[in-house]
């Protein structure tokens, strides 16, 4: 069988359309930076922030993906274990990085338990592990008010009354978290050009990259990939699939609590019922604004995509409030830019799984044109 | 070549049933290392039943077992998976590629057998944390490679290559494997060009002078002539020839294949197709099915005949009906009753007045989840507008449930359909039972020329003989033109006026339903390109 | 006992343990000082006011597209309706018609946009359908603020433009359904007849629908679509045209939610929606391939039955209220019960 022929102009095409998220995001921030007025010291200094609290997070999408698993909706429940943590150490009162460092330690038996409890779902719902890990986010939600709102303070004990709410139990909508506020960003910060660099923050990302392109190479990195292409050859190998995507969904669980409690030092309150439900989106959004795709994700990706996705966040509330004059069209419009690149990256994703599909018909009737052709 | 000592596999009196149904009796050879055994019969002879015993699949455990012995090295061996079977030295090679696209060559051959390193992680989080040792990976696949005599490079995603290589890479898998002593070959060549299969049997040649026994699973003939020292003949489940390959013809071997004790009793009906017009003529047909792919298919099938079209699997017999009512992507022209029939859309298939039955009874046959009154008048009320109660001008079409109920009681007396109810649902009946539904479907379509496709296909012996009976009766009381689809030689030579054989996709020949069993057991052998165009 | 069993089996135990949990709560209300007759009431009124949304969900799950989680795609079809039935000043009960009227050919544009996305995403339509219902909504909030609207009762005062987050529907079609042939059993119980018959009608229409011959070919495309194909029938159409209904449904499902409760809400106001429709059919007994019309009235009952009992019993009982958290649980884990079940009945 031969190559599928193409034209340049098809070449071009697919090569714009397999980029045309990150294009698409490019050509935005280009006409929004100059229409929001922004100085690009301002601009450059709040993106380096951004990166440092949001890449953590965004990276530990990376596992699952790897394992076929999709995007890891159920991130949320890392970011709920993570917030737990954090509420004790604010209870507690232990500051600086040793309550992040516990609040971490706290975090990773509950990481642990509900990314088990996800894989173990994800498992029984083999083809809808998106949809699935997407409910399984809300139901754990549920299940995290029902902890954090009644059970904190009646049958789990807190003893600072600033974290509970005046009716005795129940943790309160903000938690300061003051004691840790800033405190791995401020360690070693240094300033160039004007622009402060948190190079604490900095290096535990640079570590979890690391380790991340550390762990592809490892035997279980391996069977996780194996297991992401083709769930039945791995199997045949003798690789222990289900296994293999439970410890996926774990591990990449336990990096968002991590991630979480990073974000929260550098936002320095915690929205005890809110914080959560959102980050997952925005996560999800940056990676597939940085190209990536439902099962494929590179580090490349997650910084492009946070780069990018938050220029536009920043930008848009006053481009949109210069151009006609509406603050709050722009806010709109940002979310409504968040949940179109997700939609747009599924149903792409989903149209070339698709194309890919006919590309063998469309051989046989080359193949055939060519056999007609050589007769005449 | 002459061989001594103890045999690295011996089979002793295997015999194995599913669910009643004898499927290999007393099938006892013997394999010395270093020997190529070619093994042969048609589909159904249990050539698959066979390997899965000898790779230990969990199937056969599942339904009861096997009975017989096996012997390995001289050691009776009973494995309860193929994981023991390989941990023996048994390596195969399926007709399917197991192999993961974006892997390179060399993380393929080694997949799950990685060669790796401990580190101080390992050492605490356990040796899935190992580091892969990728310089030693790719030598070890390297080697397996080599011991092929083939050039491949081990760095090249697999997805990208060609389909040669991607057999080598399978077959390299096996070779990397210390232990292999014995080597399955399911196969081989069925997806390669001459030049590729070529260069593999040469490297099926040289792994035999290393000291490797292999088992090697052809329908291509000459190649089995070619390559093997010894072939063994399967049909029906049994041994019928056991001979040293020197000096054996391929004409030999096709009627061993297909050669029955010729039922004398059986009448041909005097059938001169001849006379009748054309109803429908197939010009340059190709199908996208996959696994049954259908090349530049010319046909004419006459107005009351039964054609039958055989051949082995994956040739794309199974392809023509499918890609002429446009379940699979086709081209080509289709020609009905003087009209062209557009491809890919199967209402104008339907529409122009032809049924399908097809072989996917499951898949594509029933409404598993649904009543059998659906699934009976479901294509009729759709296509021909049957049982439909019209109001306000036709503007609503209502379902008309008693003459639902009225035509599939209707059918199930006719084709003695057992079940509790014609409200059962179509999931809970026997195989047998299904395929009638799927007949009753289309008679109730009143179709002028019908398409069955692999009718028997996984239903009893007495269900058989009801349903080739019922067709048989279909075509002489309406007059209705079948075009019947099947593996098994025997059924079409009992019930067709003609039988076309595909081969590679392609019409090998079309002879008349009375030539012995031989000459169709050529055509299907045939090799691909040096095919002679017989026609009667 | 194997007759209980069989029971349980047909019923399915998630359907007994929700239907125990709502009759326990009704059994402990009275203890509880909480009055039965209005709690039925508060039922009724609600089982009307949601019964189109979760009936919504019915024809794409017969056609096979899952469930309708872009179901706010619908809900805005029926918001741009209601405003401009009050922005064009229709009053009383003709605007509840011209709104089901305006309403009407944006549910249809919607529905077949989206019905032509939902074919080309075959096998995930439920993930993609969530993230269509949240981008339109928030494309939506962009329109609500850009859209020239300038009827007084609706645009933001200080502004001049922009519409309201919530509109009142008092003086244009506000109970024009529930006021129908209204009547009361004694102080408390009051039955919103018109509602509850424009429900009943609708759902009849829908059942008539399914037993026509397009209505069979639904079904069959729903429950194989190879076979449905093999049958003639096309697939692709018949998908979009389930869509367009879905939406449509939604779109009628909002307006007779918005003349119950009083006003409608705008922004991110149909955001959640889809969720609490799609585990009602489900507690119904509906799964992710099968629905009934049985199926949605059970199961709109038995969950607006647990939305309006649990607040109130369980306020009553330990003095706090969790109905907001059991709600989630409760739903959410229909939901995923369901979508863990292969395509089976969700027994």
């Amino acid at each position: 069988m031969s190559e599928l022929r193409e034209t340049r102009k098809e070449k071009i095409l697919s090569i714009l359309e397999k980029n045309s998220v990150p294009i698409l995001f490019t050509v935005f921030c280009a006409l929004g930076i100059p229409l929001s007025g922004y100085s690009y010291g301002y601009l450059g200094q709040e993106i380096v922030v951004r990166i440092a609290r949001n890449s953590f997070l965004i990276i530990a999408l990376l596992v699952p993906i790897m394992a076929g698993m999709g995007l890891n909706f159920g991130m949320t429940l890392g970011a709920m274990a993570g917030q737990i943590g954090l509420i004790f150490i604010a209870d507690w009162g232990i500051v600086g990085i040793p309550g992040m460092i516990l609040a971490m330690i706290i975090s990773t038996p509950i990481s642990a338990f509900l990314g088990w409890l996800c894989g173990k779902i994800l498992n029984m719902a083999k083809g809808r592990e998106m949809v699935t890990s997407y409910i399984i986010g809300f139901f754990i939600n549920g299940v995290y008010q029902l902890i954090v709102l009644y059970g904190m303070g009646s049958v789990i004990p807190i003893k600072n009354p600033a974290l509970v709410l005046p009716r005795g139990y129940g943790i309160r909508n903000t938690v300061n978290l003051i004691s840790i506020r800033k405190v791995l960003d401020n360690l070693l910060a240094i300033k160039i050009f004007g622009i402060s660099i948190p190079v604490a923050t900095l290096l535990v990302i640079a570590a979890l990259c690391f380790f991340i392109i550390w762990f592809r190479k490892t035997k279980l990195g391996q069977d996780m990939r194996a297991v992401g292409q083709d769930l039945e050859v791995a199997r045949a190998a003798g690789i222990k699939v289900e296994h293999t995507r439970i410890v996926s969904v774990v591990l990449s669980t336990i990096l968002a609590g991590y991630g979480m409690i990073v974000y929260l030092q550098n936002i320095g309150t915690l929205n005890t019922y809110n914080s959560h439900m959102q980050i997952g989106m925005f996560s999800i959004a940056a990676l597939l604004v940085g190209g990536a795709t439902v099962n494929r994700a590179s580090i490349g990706n997650v910084f492009l995509g946070v780069s990018l996705f938050h220029l536009m966040f920043i930008v848009s509330p006053t481009a949109g409030k210069n151009l006609i004059g509406e603050a709050q069209l722009g806010e709109y419009f940002r979310v409504f830019v968040s949940y179109g690149v997700i939609t747009i990256a599924l149903v792409l994703y989903e149209v070339r799984k698709r194309r890919d599909l006919t590309r063998a018909g469309r051989l046989l009737a080359q193949d055939q044109a060519d056999e007609v052709e050589a007769k005449q | 070549m002459a061989h001594t000592g103890v045999p690295i596999l011996e089979l002793r009196d295997i015999s194995k049933e599913y669910f009643g149904n004898k499927v290999l009796t007393d099938v006892s050879f013997s394999l010395h290392s270093g020997e190529i055994l070619g093994l042969v019969g048609e589909n159904g002879a249990g050539k698959s039943t066979l390997m899965n015993i000898l790779f230990g699949m969990e199937v056969i455990q599942q339904t009861g077992g096997y009975a017989g012995e096996m012997l390995v090295a001289g050691q009776t061996v009973r494995y309860q998976s193929s994981f023991d079977a390989i941990a023996d030295g048994i390596g195969m090679v399926h007709q399917e590629f197991s192999l993961l696209p974006d892997f390179s060559v060399a993380e393929n051959i080694l997949l799950n057998r990685e060669p790796h390193t401990r580190s101080f992680v390992s050492e605490v989080f356990g040796d899935r944390l190992d580091s892969i040792d990728r310089k030693t990976l790719v030598s070890k696949a390297e080697t397996a490679i080599g011991k092929l005599g083939v050039s491949i490079d081990s760095s090249t995603p697999v997805g990208t290559m060609p389909v040669g290589h991607k057999q080598f890479t399978e077959i390299a898998r096996e070779l990397s494997k210390d232990s292999i002593r014995i080597l399955v070959l399911d196969e081989p060549t069925a997806v390669l060009t001459e030049q590729e299969a070529a260069i593999l049997l040469k490297a099926v040649k040289k792994l035999s002078d290393e000291g490797i026994a292999i088992i090697f699973i052809s329908h291509r003939l000459q190649e089995v002539v070619d390559v093997c020292d010894t072939v063994v003949v399967l049909r029906d489940g049994k041994v019928v020839h056991n001979e040293p390959a020197a000096g054996l013809t391929i004409e030999q071997i096709a009627r061993w294949m297909v050669g029955r004790d010729v039922d004398q009793s059986r009448t041909h009906r005097a059938f001169d197709y001849a006379q009748a017009p054309p109803v429908l003529t197939i010009e340059n047909l190709w199908v996208d099915m996959p696994g049954e792919t259908v090349r530049d298919v010319s046909l004419a099938v006459h107005k009351g005949e039964i054609l039958g079209i055989g051949g082995l699997a994956g040739q794309g017999k199974l392809g023509i009906p499918n890609g002429a009512m446009g379940l699979f992507p086709a081209g080509g022209k289709v020609v009905f009753e003087g009209e062209e029939i557009a491809l890919n859309n199967p209402k104008n298939f339907l529409d122009a007045g032809m049924a399908f039955v097809s072989e996917d009874r499951r898949g594509v046959g029933l409404l598993l989840d649904e009543s059998l009154d659906w699934n009976i008048s479901f294509a009729a009320m759709q296509v021909r507008g049957k049982y439909l109660k019209r109001y306000l001008n036709g503007m609503l079409q209502w379902r008309d449930e008693k003459s639902i109920q009225e035509t599939a009681r209707h059918y199930i007396d006719a084709l003695q359909i057992k079940c509790t109810s014609s409200k059962q649902k179509a999931k809970e009946l026997s195989g047998g039972n299904q395929q009638k539904i799927c007949c009753a479907k289309a008679f109730a379509l009143e179709p002028r020329l019908l398409f069955v496709s692999e009718p028997t296909r996984g239903i009893d012996i007495g269900a058989k003989s009801l349903v080739l009976q019922a067709l048989r009766d279909y075509n002489e009381k309406s007059g209705t033109t079948i075009v019947m689809i099947s593996s098994e030689l025997e059924e079409l030579r009992a019930i067709c006026d003609r039988i076309a054989i595909v081969t590679d996709g392609r019409i090998a020949g079309i002879l008349p339903a009375n030539h012995p069993s031989e000459d169709f057991g050529l055509l299907m052998v045939a090799s691909p390109k040096g095919a002679t165009e017989v026609t009667a | 006992m194997i007759k209980i069993r069989q029971f349980i089996h047909s019923f399915g135990w998630p359907r007994i343990i929700i239907g125990l949990f709502l009759l326990s709560l009704f059994i402990l209300a009275p203890f509880f000082n909480v009055n039965v007759a209005t709690s039925i009431s508060d039922t009724i009124v609600r089982f009307g006011q949601n019964g189109l949304m979760v009936l919504a969900m019915v024809p794409m799950i017969h056609s096979g597209c899952g469930l309708n989680f872009g179901l706010p795609l619908g809900i805005i079809a029926g918001l741009l309706g209601g405003t401009l039935a009050i922005e064009f000043n229709f009053v009383g009960p003709v605007s509840f018609l011209m709104a089901i009227l305006l309403a009407t050919p944006f549910a249809v544009l919607f529905g077949w946009g989206y019905g032509k996305l939902l074919n080309k995403v075959k096998g995930s339509e439920m993930m993609i359908a969530t993230y269509v219902g949240f981008s339109s909504v928030a494309f939506m909030c962009m329109m609500w603020l850009l859209l020239p609207y300038d009827s007084p009762t609706m645009v933001w005062g200080y502004a001049g433009t922009g519409l309201r987050t919530t509109i009142s529907t008092e003086g244009f079609y506000l109970h024009v359904l529930t006021n129908f042939l209204k009547f009361r059993l004694g102080e408390t119980l009051m039955v919103p007849t018109g509602m509850l018959l424009f429900f009943a009608l609708i759902a009849f229409f829908m059942w008539a629908f399914l037993h026509t011959k397009r209505g069979t070919a639904m079904t069959a495309v729903g429950s194989n679509p190879v076979f449905a194909r093999a049958s003639g029938i096309d697939i692709d159409k018949t998908r979009t045209l389930s869509v367009i209904m879905s939406t449509w449904l939604g779109a009628i499902g909002i307006l007779v939610y918005q003349q119950s409760f009083g006003f409608i809400q705008l922004y991110m106001g149909p955001f959640y929606m889809a969720l609490p429709a799609v585990s009602a059919i489900l507690i119904g007994g509906a799964s992710v391939n099968k629905a009934s019309i049985v199926n949605v009235i059970v199961g709109t009952f038995l969950f607006q039955g647990i939305v309006t009992m649990t607040p109130s019993v369980m306020n009553s009982m330990i003095h706090t209220d969790m109905s907001e958290v059991i709600r989630i649980v409760v739903s959410n884990g229909m939901i995923l019960y369901a979508l863990t079940r292969k395509s089976e009945a969700t027994r």
